[in-house]
């Protein structure tokens, strides 16, 4: 199964490769990762989405915590939570395609935020879900190029997640 | 008033603060600044070794057999990476030593500088945590921070990288260390849970064929008293793991010997069969648990450990409880006392188990007699060797041991009654950990008396410190269970690969041990049958050897296998008790 889990992390030199080590050492599996300082500069928080049964991910939850300078781990799925992904696309948009392509944009709320004579470079913000069926729907033969973030997700509701 | 100290004076001069004696070590470039600092005072001992792995080995037996973290200086580049298998070493078996190493300096990391290695990248896998200092300033405050986490928690090793600049000696500042550390980040668990303890003592109360299974975190935890209190108190069987040897008295009537793959036949019987397991400090490890899918399957499972990374790890426990063994002990302590005055209870269960259990022990259990008898082919057994060893010993010495058969018989056969006393690499398996963790022993205890018992694939492994023990009058005894081959891989290949010794034997190309230690100042001895090695043994024991090393070259019977043994695959009590025909 797919969980995120959001982890608060020292914002220490080392400190990410300690985490990152610790998937490869123990063969825990990572599809995405998500990093960046806090409003509190000493710390970062981190945004992991793995797959693995129940057992797999208490352990990795365990091992987070046993490293030194993690100091909180939670599992987002074990609860409401929103989770958002970015994504910045190049496609191909010549002719009477480039009006079709503008018009896929809208209905996923996407952003065109550069512009060339033959290509839309798009901004597009959603689920992982979302991303993807937004590729899907341009086909896959238009794209020159994408770049995703990483989920980044947060608790629903009053639930918060600090030290 | 504060005083204004170079880096490399910073670092010896907190260590010291810290409490540390020695420091165990090699120089060389990056760290040539800091051995300046440790002429030029008296307070720590550095130990100059002849390698750095068997630097690493020596603090780690400081640390095994004191509680105390051991010390290891060592400079960038290979001396850092020759630190590494006994940094994973001590890594496997949680114990504290703290890693110093030099670096090349600050603005030339990152070029491949001579003698230059990511030594935080390399070593990341096997520490518990490590440090690169940035400035000398914050180098009093590292150490005192490093040698917390390494003996907090579940201990381990830890690694302060030191670019040369931040300890150069032209450059001063002022010494100011913490009085305390308190990490938001690290918080070890300090009690167990009272609701979970007062679900283990119901358990533990209503169980009918108990066994409660100790590791190595009760001889780390300092919980033996505790751990013994338990069990008499419960008059239950009581098995220890090759860690936990020690942890209960090994010659008292409860305890069932060691568990696992050369467990014996009653302690591995007695787990198989068991209603409910008391696991204590010890992590499952596949070679007590056989095949997790065929283990114990009817035993209900309380786990204290005091990582929770270490519970339900391979075993599902029913009854988690993380804590520090010895509070959780005395937690499980008082509340068994409470119960126990209050509710009268039905010993006969008990009884009838501990009436199975020594069936079992009179059908496979081991013979501790065997230096009476002579084998018919005239050879020395090596489990005689051990006994000789423990009956010339009153079974007091501290033991070290390499990895392999005599590591097994050793175990076996040596019945330790206190924790700390027996010494050897349980969880990695490092062959060359023998005689540099005996001398570590040795300088922490520098009036007992130690033994190394050892094998010659192993000893060669590390035999250039026969010179350090020269240097500083080591008289450690080592027991060589010479059988001319790597026997543990020997009997594999005889049970599992039809007797083809692939690279298990060196033909005739092993030294004569007995002059080769003599070549170094030592004692030495050869024994060939049971009435010249219990010669040799009572004379290395001897008065007239106290400041000797002695080392005893015993030629062992080279067809002897370790037994029981794990059939691979199987349950617990599936075992091998004899070499088959």
């Amino acid at each position: 199964m797919r969980h995120l889990l959001a982890v608060l992390l020292e914002n220490e030199a080392g400190a990410l490769s300690r985490v990152v080590g610790l998937f490869a050492q123990r063969n825990f599996n990572i599809e995405s990762l998500t990093v960046a300082p806090t409003e509190d500069e000493t710390l970062s928080r981190l945004t992991l989405v793995t797959i693995g049964d129940d057992r797999t991910v208490e352990q990795i939850t365990k091992h987070l915590n046993r490293l030194i300078e993690v100091v909180r781990v939670i599992d987002l799925t074990d609860n409401l939570h929103i989770e958002r992904e970015l994504m910045l696309v190049k496609i191909r948009a010549e002719g009477e395609v480039r009006d079709e392509v503008k018009r896929t944009c809208d209905i996923f709320r996407g952003q065109i935020v550069d512009v060339t004579a033959n290509t839309y470079t798009v901004q597009l913000v959603g689920p992982t879900e979302k991303l993807l069926a937004f590729i899907d729907a341009i086909s896959p033969k238009r794209i020159i190029e994408v770049v995703r973030s990483g989920v980044s997700g947060i608790g629903r509701g009053t639930r918060v997640f600090n030290v | 008033m504060t005083e204004m100290l170079s880096g490399g004076e910073m670092l010896i001069r907190a260590l010291h603060e810290e409490g540390v004696e020695y420091i165990f070590g090699y120089p060389g470039g990056a760290a040539l600044h800091i051995y300046d600092a440790i002429f030029k005072q008296q307070a720590i001992e550095h130990i100059l070794v002849r390698h750095e792995q068997a630097a690493t080995h020596m603090a780690d037996g400081y640390a095994r057999s004191t509680g105390s973290p051991g010390v290891v200086l060592v400079t960038s580049g290979p001396g850092a990476t020759n630190a590494i298998t006994g940094i994973a070493t001590a890594y496997m078996d949680s114990i504290p030593i703290l890693v110093i190493s030099g670096q090349v300096p600050l603005d030339v990391i990152g070029t491949d500088a001579f003698q230059e290695t990511d030594m935080i990248g390399v070593s990341r896998p096997v520490v518990k945590h490590s440090y690169m200092v940035q400035n000398a300033s914050e180098i009093p405050h590292i150490v005192k921070e490093a040698l917390y986490v390494a003996t907090s928690g579940r201990p381990g090793p830890v690694v302060i990288d030191v670019p040369k600049d931040t300890t150069d000696p032209n450059e001063l500042c002022e010494y100011q260390i913490p009085d305390s550390i308190e990490l938001r980040s690290y918080k070890p668990s300090e009690r167990g849970h009272v609701g979970q303890i007062r679900k283990a003592v119901q358990a533990l109360l209503e169980s009918e064929r108990p066994i409660i299974y100790a590791g190595g975190g009760v001889v780390q935890g300092d919980a033996s008293a505790e751990l013994t209190a338990l069990v008499r108190r419960l008059g239950f069987p009581v098995t220890n793991t090759l860690m936990g040897l020690g942890a209960y008295p090994g010659s008292d009537s409860q305890f069932l010997g060691m568990l696992g793959m050369h467990g014996t036949f009653e302690s591995n019987n007695a787990m198989h069969h068991s209603d409910l397991i008391l696991a204590i400090g010890a992590r499952f490890d596949d070679r007590v648990t056989n095949n997790p899918e065929k283990f114990c399957p009817d035993a209900k499972v309380i786990h204290i450990d005091i990582d929770p990374a270490s519970i339900s790890k391979v075993i599902p426990a029913d009854i988690p409880i993380v804590g520090p063994c010895k509070t959780v002990l005395n937690q499980l302590l008082d509340a068994v006392d409470q119960e126990l005055d209050s509710a009268e209870r039905d010993d006969e269960p008990l009884r009838e188990w501990w009436k199975r259990i020594e069936s079992w022990r009179q059908q496979h259990g081991l013979d501790h007699d065997l230096l009476d008898k002579k084998p018919a082919n005239g050879r020395l057994l090596p489990q005689q060797a051990i006994q000789a060893v423990y009956k010339a010993t009153d079974g007091q010495a501290f033991v070290t041991s390499d990895v392999g058969q005599h590591q097994m018989f050793a175990a076996q056969y040596y019945k330790f009654d206190s924790p700390r006393q027996w010494v050897n690499s349980g969880g990695l398996g490092t062959m060359g950990f023998g005689l540099p963790s005996a001398m570590g022993v040795q300088f922490a205890h520098p009036h007992a008396t130690v033994v190394c018992i050892t094998g010659e694939g192993s000893f060669m492994m590390n035999m250039q410190e026969l010179s350090t023990c020269t240097q500083y009058s080591l008289p450690i005894k080592i027991i060589n269970l010479n059988n001319q081959a790597l026997g543990m891989v020997k009997q594999w290949q005889d049970l599992q690969y039809g007797g083809r010794h692939s690279h298990s034997t060196y033909s005739d190309s092993l030294p004569d041990f007995v002059e080769l230690v003599e070549s170094f100042g030592h004692v030495g001895m050869r024994a060939e049958n049971t009435q010249e090695l219990t010669e040799a043994v009572d004379e290395a024991f001897s008065d007239k050897h106290q400041n000797n090393l002695v080392f005893i070259d015993a030629f062992v019977d080279p067809d002897e296998h370790i037994y029981p043994m794990f059939i691979r695959g199987g349950a617990v009590n599936d075992m091998v008790l004899q070499r088959p025909d």
